[in-house]
């Protein structure tokens, strides 16, 4: 009887690695991440379309600032997406390159949505993990007071900011990371409230180590999983909340654009039999959302194998 | 339950005073005043129309008058822009258009979401559940201003079935767009909530229980396995609700209906400060009420919570 030498050697292999590395939870939630194909997809989108973001504008024929006089007046007849012109995404009602624009309104709807974010976890996860490891008084107050921010209708009053304090990106990206940060706050205080108690946070308050080194350094990546699950779910939205802001023409001002912008245009302009300028901006929005959307219930499912 | 009714509302008057006082506060710091137009005002003008509209009191003293005349007399003040007509008139022509179609919309959103969640459970894995499954995935990235634009191109300027904006509180063909673009994302995370807390419902014991003895399948779910369902969708109606007002912006915009949403955005464009104040204000203790009535449902419905 013949053993098969190189199959019996993989046999050998695979007890020996087993042995010796086992899974951890992480290598374990990557690998049913890996596995679940509209996570996957939602990644590629998300990678191919953060790629067109950063070199598409290497591509493009014209600057998203240039009017194309060729085209200028009849823009339905002429400016449709050619590869002849330069044009692949057709021109703007006002001769501008469409490709050029929606390479800018995506660098900018995804700076958004990133940087508004990132600002909601920051602010959030400190802030509920402050109030859930301090407890007592302080966490009534603190958590009392998101209750009540929570009902105030955070879009009018970011327009009341926007208008009041002039339409500028860094007003945008303070306004809607601030009222973002609520829901994270709620989230990560109950995780804290849960971790507080273990014994290697005891351990470090038995050695001396300060309340404000043990939420940096103990508490805060402990809740890493939590916080990236939502981070990813939050980046659509601030994507969204930018885009309604931008569609109202409240927004990011000319000549910067965003998606929102970018759609607002195309749907004023469509009864000119003019497509496209709606269609290019909201295939991007569209399968963006998708990608985040598809990513962040991965993740979340590749964390939390038990939540289906 | 009468307590529990008494301090939630203990709460929610002191937000709503502070919602007031923080927009006044904000726009007192905003920078250009009502009146800073492109053509400066003489200076004497300046100063009677600051003298009428109280502008020259201490701040305080101002805050308080505001307070009282919105609390007491329910009375937002003049426009700063349009000094023939007050911030309660804009309002009131605007309102119950948006109370219209808002109200249709949030109906719609969760009668659908709940019944095709609640199909999509009870028949879990089957095609129904793959199809519902695809409606919802794919309804939750057409928010309002992508859907108004589609449902405008589609219904309007291919197939001439509807009108593409405009409002008549007689003719019920003007609130159809407006009422599917504003649902339509809604419905679709109502229907997720519904599907995933209903199969965990179904799959529990007392709902086991209940079909060991016997009890035909419509009245288990009707009976044991909706109630306990609910819970996680009413605990989101808070957001629809306040998502249905907030998007009147965009539907006011786009389909020119004249609701509420308008008044805030020309407010905005043109800094009537006033009527922007008095808008937000309205909408912040709607939504301080709805969130009031939803706590209360639900304490209503969960046994577990005390109150």
């Amino acid at each position: 009887m013949v053993i098969d030498q190189s199959k019996m050697q993989s046999l050998a292999d695979r007890f020996v690695e087993a042995d010796v590395k086992g899974r951890s939870p992480w290598a374990d939630a990557r690998r049913r991440f890996v596995r679940n194909r509209a996570a996957m997809l939602g990644l590629a989108i998300l990678v191919l379309v953060s790629l067109f973001a950063v070199i598409g504008g290497q591509f493009a024929q014209w600057s998203n600032e240039e009017l194309d006089f060729s085209v200028m007046g009849q823009v339905a007849q002429m400016g449709q997406p050619s590869l002849e012109n330069g044009h692949y995404f057709g021109t703007d009602n006002l001769g501008r390159d469409l490709y050029a624009r929606v390479v800018q309104g995506t660098q900018i709807s995804l700076m958004v949505g990133i940087v508004g974010a990132a600002i909601a976890v920051i602010v959030g996860t400190l802030y509920g993990a402050t109030a859930g490891y301090v407890g007592g008084r302080t966490d009534q107050i603190m958590m009392r007071t998101v209750d009540i921010l929570m009902s105030i209708p955070y879009m009018f009053v970011l327009i009341l900011l926007l208008v009041m304090f002039g339409r500028s990106m860094s007003m945008l990206f303070l306004g809607i990371g601030l009222i973002s940060w609520l829901d994270m706050s709620r989230i990560v205080r109950g995780q804290t409230l849960s971790l507080k108690n273990r014994e290697f946070i005891e351990a470090a308050r038995a050695t001396g180590v300060s309340s404000f080194r043990i939420i940096i350094r103990h508490i805060v990546p402990n809740l890493l999983g939590v916080v990236a699950v939502y981070a990813t779910l939050l980046v659509p939205l601030m994507i969204l909340t930018e885009s309604f802001i931008s569609f109202l023409g409240l927004g990011v001002q000319e000549p910067l654009t965003s998606w929102g912008a970018l759609i607002s245009e195309g749907a004023g302009t469509m009864n000119y039999g003019t497509l496209w300028q709606l269609a290019f901006p909201l295939f991007f929005f569209v399968i963006t959302l998708f990608g985040f959307f598809f990513v962040g219930d991965g993740l979340r499912d590749a964390l939390d194998p038990k939540e289906r | 339950m009468f307590a529990f009714i008494l301090r939630r509302l203990a709460v929610a008057i002191p937000t709503l005073l502070l919602l007031i006082v923080f927009s006044f506060v904000l726009m007192h710091l905003a920078p250009g005043g009502p009146f800073t137009g492109e053509r400066a005002l003489p200076p004497q003008v300046l100063a009677n129309l600051e003298a009428q509209y109280g502008l020259n009191d201490p701040l305080w003293l101002q805050i308080w008058n505001y307070l009282v005349s919105v609390v007491i007399h329910f009375d937002f003040g003049p426009s700063f822009v349009y000094p023939d007509r007050t911030v309660n008139q804009l309002i009131a022509n605007g309102f119950p258009v948006t109370l219209t179609y808002g109200g249709l919309s949030f109906l719609a959103a969760v009668i659908l979401g709940v019944s095709l969640g609640v199909v999509a459970a009870i028949w879990h894995n089957s095609w129904v559940d793959y199809l519902a499954v695809g409606i919802s995935i794919g309804a939750q990235v057409l928010p309002n201003f992508v859907m108004a634009p589609l449902l405008v191109l589609v219904f309007t300027l291919w197939y001439r079935w509807l009108p593409g904006g405009g409002w008549s509180f007689n003719d019920p063909s003007f609130s159809v767009m407006p009422v599917i673009a504003l649902s339509t994302s809604y419905m679709a995370s109502i229907a997720r909530i519904t599907r995933s807390s209903m199969l965990e419902v179904l799959g529990s014991n007392h709902i086991r229980t209940a079909r060991a003895k016997g009890m035909p399948e419509h009245r288990v779910i009707i009976r044991h396995a909706l109630k306990p369902a609910m819970l996680p969708v009413i605990s989101y109606l808070g957001p629809v609700f306040v998502s249905m007002i907030t998007g009147s912006v965009v539907i006011d915009i786009y389909f020119s209906t004249g609701g509420i949403g308008k008044a805030f955005v020309d407010s905005a464009l043109n800094r009537d400060y006033a009527v922007m104040m008095g808008v937000t204000i309205l909408v912040g203790a709607l939504t301080i009420l709805f969130n009031l009535i939803v706590d209360v449902l639900y304490a209503w419905i969960d046994p577990k919570i005390r109150y």
